[in-house]
């Protein structure tokens, strides 16, 4: 009796999950596969799962803009913003984890509460600083941006991992003899490095998917993935395959990054909720 | 006596400095990080200011000057406004409610032992990592088309009308699409939390005869009350400016049943090139911002405290 | 090897005080111990001595030169931490080795001291193992070995036997206090646990709230605690307490004390006693004997067999518990009335104020002393 009830918990369970998992991933499994389709199938009705891959859409994609030239933007703006400001949050995380003054807790909030203001609302001037500054439509540009946007977020996450690591093993070091500079590269990196990859990561996710600015202050030179899709949405929307192929073309090397780093990632996401 | 005991003592070098500031050295460690954020908070938000009290369209230089009060007077007065601020709480309001609330009892299934539940998380996560345009225009097009679409092509399957969701219920869509992008971050810290639930807890209450649900109730919930506040947080910073989704969907529209607040300012500014406007704007969206922020800000701050 | 000398030494965190000048001199080779309930201020104040807290006022001095603004490791200090904070990063090796790296010694010579080091604390198959595959007793000698490697002038080490269990507890006290006797080092060492300061110090420092309540060898303060805090502290169980008054200072010093259901006659050489006074009288469990004329009697509740020596706990007429310690072989069980005498020259006597009353007679381990 008690034997069927589990098992058919087990299925119950089993099998809504699994219905959610794929309902979840469906689009992106969807998007996948039509890019594979010619534009007849793609539009067909009822939709097939079942056709003939081509590689069209891709060729067409690719025939029609330098994919190369937008992902190696996408790429550097998103690592140059990333190792920026974990440069300059990793001095900031560690001054408010270690010499904490009275002022500390303020400034950090302080500084979450930055992340908090609207871009749009700073649209304007920052438009006409970057215009007067030549760094429109500029890699310099967006990374001074995503750096600064993201620089709340990498410091609250640092400090955050900072804090766990146990301080008597910093002070053993510096019974040691550690200089402020070795404990810090020889002493709390090493320890702390599974945080500051998350930290890292999920930066990077941030400033790849980043749309607003990249939208609104790139055109060509420094413009990245993001829009190069935005130009495939309108007027040729209803290019459903081609569309697909250039959004999976968009989507795929962050995903995949994101597929094999989930688990360091997760660690990070936290910001220290979780003991 | 050892032979170690022979070594002669080891002292640091004596390099090292005398008593430290730490204040001082704290400060200086710090203030990169602070003069940055502090350049890029407060210049744009004095230009906007400024720019919030002039009159300033770029196709119409004629028109300069001090401008009073008047581009404030002609936003707040303006009904779309209002309508954008509503707009903009349904849809900050509506994407918590699912995700929290959905993320949270997915986490409980997800912390359950299955077949193949590795890979079910990482389908379930997979959305998080989408940009935002790309999800936009899969779900436009691609799944809620009203002629091709799947979703339309599943409601004929079983003899519905399909029906032109963007166009009909287009805030709600945008909802669905937005919260469709962020349960999985949810999913990913609450998991994380329940996984740090303590198993003894769990069974002390079963053996109290609590059943699923007062286990749910009682324990579950109030331990991932952290992480709980930790994804108010962290998705309201992101919901406040939703942008591309409605840029790429439904441009606002139609009128301005879906324009939310950093639509409408985005409109003033690009669409109409009134800087007087958009700043005027840009500034009540930094208000609205702070309103929020303050009380979500001491939410966390409690969370700090421990 | 250093002497190591405090000087009114004063600590304040946030206009709090919680070090209140503390004075002690520390001789070579000493092996002195800091005890006390937690947040008695231990800790800080071996902290101050390390360098890791800032000394608010007074003065440090090692060797006679006053360190209150040197750096913690030019101190020429080494300290073994309660979670003994090795280098989670770091092997065995390295952990012994960094302070060495970092004070520029040759690689020859320093393979050579780690390699002492490690043969006397016997980790030589464990150097390239990092701590995270250690058993607690390991990572605590790959502390210790830490330390000894930089062959300080000075030991410390904060409560390092709080995370092992009772039987390696027991182990590595033997193995430190020998070790110390082979080194020969000053070491100061702090500790919650009574048994452990008991057994290794050569003087124990009874702290409490930030204030020294006692200095004294392990017998004297066990024997001539110098106040209820000290006399409640030390031994185990703890002396029995009885509250009493003066019924009569009786004549050739010594006195006669009153509880609630017996008297007693205690040796004591002060002066001033008034008839009345309220007193309170400590007996050690050992110093009370089991006998059938005795004048003290009571109920049998519990009786803890140990095994070598009984405890029994017994409930005096006036609702008060006394534990009394007898042999292993005691067969008096629950609800057995029994009587007893408690020892009078054992007998300790605190004034209304904690303070113990002077003695007339001398334990005798301590005569002379």
């Amino acid at each position: 009796m008690a034997r069927t009830s589990t098992r058919l918990r087990h299925a119950t369970i089993t099998l809504l999950a699994w219905s959610i998992a794929l309902w979840m991933f469906f689009p992106i499994l969807w998007m996948f596969l039509t890019g594979f389709k010619s534009e007849p199938d793609a539009i067909s009705t009822p939709p097939h799962f079942f056709f003939n891959p081509t590689l069209s859409s891709y060729q067409d994609v690719f025939a029609r803009e330098n994919y190369w030239h937008f992902a190696a933007n996408s790429v550097v703006i998103s690592l140059m913003a990333t190792v920026v400001a974990l440069l300059v949050s990793i001095p900031a995380a560690y001054a408010m984890a270690f010499l904490p003054g009275p002022r500390t807790r303020m400034t950090l909030l302080w500084m979450l509460s930055t992340r908090m203001l609207p871009s749009v609302g700073v649209l304007v001037p920052i438009y006409l600083l970057a215009r007067a500054t030549g760094l429109l439509d500029s890699r310099t540009g967006l990374v001074v941006i995503y750096m600064l946007t993201n620089l709340p977020i990498t410091v609250w996450m640092l400090y955050t991992f900072f804090r766990e690591v146990p301080v008597p093993i910093l002070e053993a070091g510096r019974m040691d003899g550690a200089t402020r500079w070795q404990e810090v590269t020889q002493v709390l990196l090493p320890l702390a490095l599974p945080g500051i990859a998350s930290t890292g990561l999920l930066s990077l996710i941030l400033c790849w998917n980043e749309t607003f600015w990249s939208l609104n202050l790139t055109s060509s030179v420094a413009a990245p993935l993001t829009t190069f899709i935005a130009s495939f949405s309108s007027p040729e929307g209803l290019f459903f395959a081609k569309l697909s192929a250039a959004s999976t073309l968009a989507v795929a090397p962050i995903m995949v990054f994101g597929w094999a780093s989930q688990k360091q990632l997760v660690r990070g996401l936290t910001f220290g909720a979780v003991k | 006596m050892d032979k170690v005991a022979g070594h002669p003592p080891v002292m640091a070098s004596p390099a090292g400095s005398a008593a430290r500031s730490r204040g001082l050295q704290g400060f200086v460690l710090q203030s990169p990080a602070i003069m940055l954020l502090l350049a890029w908070s407060v210049v744009p938000l004095l230009m906007t200011l400024w720019y919030s009290v002039r009159n300033y369209n770029l196709v119409d230089p004629t028109q300069q000057g001090f401008a009073g009060i008047s581009n404030y007077w002609y936003l707040l007065t303006d009904p779309d406004f209002m309508t954008s601020l509503e707009n903009t709480a349904i849809l900050v309001g509506g994407v918590l409610a699912i995700s929290v609330g959905l993320g949270t009892l997915l986490a409980v299934l997800y912390n359950e032992e299955f077949a193949g539940r590795g890979i079910a998380r990482i389908l379930v996560i997979s959305p998080f990592f989408i940009m935002p345009t790309v999800a936009a225009l899969l779900w436009k097009n691609l799944m809620l088309h009203p002629i091709y679409g799947v979703y339309s092509a599943m409601m004929r399957a079983v003899g519905l009308t399909p029906v032109d969701w963007l166009s009909r219920y287009p805030l709600a869509t945008l909802v669905m699409i937005v919260a469709w992008e962020w349960l999985p971050f949810a999913v990913l810290i609450l998991l994380t939390a329940i996984q740090s639930l303590d198993t003894e807890q769990k069974e002390a209450a079963r053996m109290d005869g609590a059943g699923m649900v007062a286990q749910f109730i009682n324990i579950t919930l109030p331990h991932l009350s952290r992480a709980i506040t930790v994804v108010i947080m962290i998705e309201t910073i992101f919901l406040l400016t939703i942008f591309a989704e409605i840029s790429v969907t439904t441009a606002g529209g139609p009128g301005v049943a879906s324009t939310n607040l950093a639509f409408l300012i985005y409109s003033r500014a690009l669409l109409q090139f009134d800087v007087g406007g958009a700043s005027a704007g840009g500034v009540v969206a930094i208000v609205v911002a702070n309103i929020v922020a303050a009380f979500l800000l001491r939410a966390v701050a409690r969370n700090l405290e421990t | 090897m250093a002497t190591v000398e405090l000087r009114n030494l004063r600590k304040t965190y946030l206009h709090e005080e919680i070090i209140k000048g503390v004075s002690l001199a520390i001789a070579e080779r000493e092996f002195v111990v800091f005890v006390g309930p937690s947040g008695c201020g231990k800790s800080t104040l071996l902290r101050m001595i390390a360098g890791l807290e800032d000394i608010s006022a007074g003065d440090l001095l090692i060797d006679g030169q006053r360190v209150n603004d040197t750096e913690p490791a030019r101190r020429g200090l080494a300290m073994v931490f309660q979670s003994y904070a090795l280098y989670p990063h770091m092997n065995v090796y390295r952990n012994m080795e960094f302070s060495l790296r970092l004070a520029g010694m040759p690689e020859a010579e320093r393979r050579q001291r780690i390699g002492d080091v490690a043969r006397i604390l016997q980790l030589e198959p464990y150097l390239d193992h990092r701590p995270g595959q250690l058993s607690g007793g390991q990572r605590q000698r790959v502390a210790i070995g830490r330390a000894i490697v930089r062959n300080p002038r000075v030991f410390l080490f904060d409560e390092p036997l709080s995370n092992l269990d009772a039987a390696l507890r027991g182990q590595m006290r033997v193995e430190l206090a020998s070790l110390h006797r082979r080194l020969g080092a000053t070491t100061i060492y702090v500790t919650h646990d009574q048994v452990e300061a008991m057994t290794m110090a050569d003087r124990i420092v009874v702290l409490n709230k930030g204030v020294v309540e006692q200095i004294g060898t392990p017998l004297e303060l066990y024997h001539r605690p110098g106040n209820l805090f000290v006399a409640r502290f030390m031994g185990s169980p703890p002396m029995n307490l009885l509250p009493a008054t003066i019924s009569a200072p009786a004549p050739e010093g010594s006195v006669q004390v009153r509880t609630g259901t017996f008297s007693v006659s205690i040796p004591t050489q002060q002066a001033g006693l008034e008839a009345g006074a309220p007193a309170t009288l400590g007996v050690r469990p050992e110093h009370i004997r089991i006998d059938p004329q005795g004048a003290v009697h009571g109920m049998v509740e519990v009786s803890e067999r140990l095994g070598a020596i009984t405890l029994l706990h017994v409930r005096l007429p006036d609702g008060q518990m006394i534990v009394v310690q007898t042999g292993g072989d005691n067969i008096d069980c629950a609800d057995t009335p029994i009587s007893m005498t408690f020892e009078e020259e054992h007998c300790h006597l605190f004034d209304a104020g904690g303070m113990a009353l002077a003695r007339s007679t001398e334990h005798p381990l301590l005569a002379g002393a």
